[in-house]
């Protein structure tokens, strides 16, 4: 990784990177969104839109050989650690040249040569996998006679702090103080629920105190905050500090499934103007041109580049072949090896 | 629309059978309650539950936390000391979550503390595949339930039997799972407005035939009965069973059928191996073996996870075709 994780201030590399990888959430979304719409890409998309900030902060210390765990809103975790959009929109059509082969789809899409361990259909199945990679991470750290660990990241929502796995897994992982950053997305909502109606406290950070490990809140919504953030958690939990909580205030701007979901009337129009004013985007945007870290124009070379590369993987994963009916059955098990 | 409005015969979809079967069990019993993930506010996810919190209010219709375990621990609390509690577990996958709960608590308190505990609990759920919503949100766990001694298990395939189902559980004092069919919730179907109940572990004939009984469960049935056309168009006239409650099992009726066309063939969306044909194929095996003129069929899901891929999904999900080509191999005719 280019920047060191130690400094206070991102580089303007670190500045760089944060900014190329919310926009390639962003439109990778905005785009898989509007297929969804139209009936192209099959099944049910939970996107990221307006929670950028959350996984390009924290992607960006991270290496293929750490690993995250992800949720069913899971595609901005995916791009942010590194994922081709090829592959990523193939998987969505449910092409054989997709991530998973077409086999998983949206909540299933992974990339385990990189570390991601998966989208997840189940609400806080995460944890718990990721304690399991830190466990192997400290495990091969000490039989390869390394003092730095590689770190397990798992991802999830406020909801998913009401269910016992989480629990289960924060706990396991500070009796074993292993190399884990717990990254809570608080967007106030689990679907249609309001984070007030689902828990009786409103920072998850407090729920660190009761697993004995730091329990942190950051603004969401700034790449840079959730990258400090995050940045001195992992680098405690790689040098045998042990877990941390972070908790990241933010908003989704669309429905819980879909661009404009079911209709329901949940939520203000105004509430979500509030949280718009502070996109993660534009904030990042503005500090990059008033830093003179990029220009107007170079900022929208980004944008056109990433367009350029998503039209041409659309087309790609629209031409790619789809899966052979007759190897339904094959990657149910590993072939076992001949004795 | 309001079921006055409904002419006689009057027709609901499926997922309007349900709010109408949960609305009058709550209705009728003041000590019921509803809880699950969404079913309040947002009336669920499903939209099934739509208008329960307004006539019953917060105390009575319960968004809880994501906590599926605590939600089946909730309902055997609460039913334990005199609660009827209806429950919703928003797809049948996330019974994973609760396993326990269901397993060692609902089904055995009862037996274990010598008869001397009541569990009047409805759990409802939503099972199947067919909507490419991949291997964690399609499948069929019926079996893992009806293998469970202390459960009841129904799986209602029409707006009548939907609603019929959810008052009767509601009704009962043991536990009774309603495992509901996503794939068929714009179904419509005649739905009596008044409430009334099922015969529990009463099997219906679907179709009455002579040369073969194809058994089915869920939205299978409507596969089957497909099958029953395009074989009847062949000259081969099948009865179709919809055992509907699987736990208790209707053998009974299921046999009779057997005895009669001396053909059978069991058909689920399940995985097959394990899967609740087998049980009722072994049955037929032992209760109606002499009557048998060919081995019994079976048609079900391949051993895999539910693909998400739609070219895989139906390729793994049963259909109509499969059904006839796999009866006219057990009646030689294929
Ligand atoms: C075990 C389980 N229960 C319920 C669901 C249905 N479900 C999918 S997403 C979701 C809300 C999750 O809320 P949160 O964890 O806050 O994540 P967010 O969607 O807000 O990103 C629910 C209830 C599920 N997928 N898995
Ligand atoms: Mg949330």
């Amino acid at each position: 990784m280019a920047n060191s994780s130690q400094a206070m201030e991102p580089s303007e590399e670190v500045l760089k990177d944060l900014h190329f990888r919310m926009v390639r959430i962003r439109h990778f979304e905005e785009e898989a969104g509007k297929l969804m719409e139209q009936g192209k890409s099959p099944g049910a998309l939970h996107l990221y839109i307006g929670e950028e900030a959350v996984a390009s902060g924290v992607m960006v210390h991270l290496s293929d050989q750490d690993q995250i765990t992800s949720t069913h809103r899971g595609h901005g975790h995916l791009v942010a650690k590194g994922g081709e959009f090829k592959k990523m929109y193939a998987e969505l059509y449910g092409r054989e040249t997709g991530y998973n082969k077409g086999r998983g789809g949206s909540m299933h899409i992974s990339n385990v040569d990189a570390g991601m361990l998966g989208a997840n259909g189940i609400v806080a199945a995460g944890p718990p996998i990721a304690v399991g990679a830190a466990f192997s991470n400290k495990y091969l750290a000490r039989i390869e006679g390394r003092d730095s660990m590689n770190v397990a990241v798992p991802f999830f929502g406020d909801g998913a702090t009401n269910e016992g796995a989480f629990h289960e897994a924060a706990n396991m992982a500070a009796i074993w103080k292993l190399p884990v950053v717990f990254i809570c997305e608080n967007n106030g909502f689990g679907e249609f629920t309001r984070q007030e109606d689902h828990q009786a406290i409103s920072d998850i950070a407090d729920r660190a105190a009761g697993y004995g490990m730091p329990g942190v809140i950051c603004d969401g919504m700034d790449a840079v905050a959730v990258w400090e953030a995050a940045g001195e958690a992992i680098e405690r939990a790689r040098s045998g500090g042990g877990p941390t909580l972070v908790e990241c205030k933010t908003y989704r701007y669309v429905d819980h499934v879909g661009l404009r979901g079911i209709g329901l009337n949940y939520r203000t129009d105004e509430e979500l103007e509030e949280w718009k004013k502070r996109d993660p985007i534009e904030q990042h945007e503005k500090r990059l041109v008033e830093m003179g870290v990029m220009t107007e124009d170079e900022i929208q070379a980004v944008h056109d580049a990433v367009m350029a590369d998503i039209t041409e993987s659309i087309e790609f994963a629209e031409n790619s072949p789809l899966p052979d009916p007759a190897d339904l059955l094959n990657d149910v098990y590993t072939p076992t090896a001949a004795s | 629309m309001t079921a006055a409005e409904a002419p006689a015969g009057r027709q609901l979809v499926y997922t309007l059978a349900i709010t109408e079967g949960v609305r009058q069990a709550l209705q009728e019993e003041p000590l019921a309650f509803m809880a699950g993930e969404d079913v309040a506010g947002a009336g669920s996810v499903f939209g099934i539950y739509r208008g329960l919190l307004d006539e019953f209010g917060p105390d009575r219709v319960i968004d809880t936390p994501i906590s599926e375990s605590g939600i089946i621990g909730l309902a055997v609390g609460a039913g334990a000391t005199g609660l009827k509690p209806i429950v919703d577990i928003m797809f049948m996958d996330f019974i994973g979550e609760c396993m326990d709960e269901i397993v060692n608590q609902l089904a055995k308190m009862r037996y274990m503390f010598g008869g001397k505990a009541t569990l009047p609990v409805t759990v409802l759920t939503m099972s199947g595949a067919g909507m490419n919503l991949a291997a964690q949100h399609s499948q069929s766990l019926e079996a893992w339930l009806c293998h469970t001694p202390g459960l009841k298990v129904v799986m209602p395939a029409t707006a009548y039997d939907v609603k019929g189902a959810i008052i009767t559980a509601a009704r009962e004092p043991n536990p009774v799972f309603v495992v509901m069919c996503k794939g068929l919730m714009a179904l419509p179907g005649e739905v009596p407005e008044e409430p009334y109940t099922l015969p529990i572990g009463k099997a219906v004939v679907r179709r009455e035939g002579d040369s073969l009984t194809i058994v089915a469960h869920g939205r299978m049935i409507h596969e089957a009965t497909k099958a029953a056309d395009i074989l009847e168009g062949e000259g081969v006239s099948a009865e179709v069973i919809d055992p509907l409650w699987l736990q208790p099992l209707d053998t009974e009726t299921i046999i009779n059928s057997v005895s009669k066309t001396h053909n059978a063939l069991v058909v689920h969306e399940a995985v097959r191996f394990g899967g609740v044909g087998a049980e009722i194929a072994a049955q037929i095996a032992e209760l109606a073996f002499d009557y048998l003129d060919a081995p019994v069929g079976r048609v079900a899901a391949p051993f895999s996870p539910v693909p998400f891929s739609p070219v895989l999904e139906q390729t793994y999900v049963p259909n109509a075709e499969r059904i006839a080509a796999e009866a006219r191999q057990i009646l030689g005719t294929g």
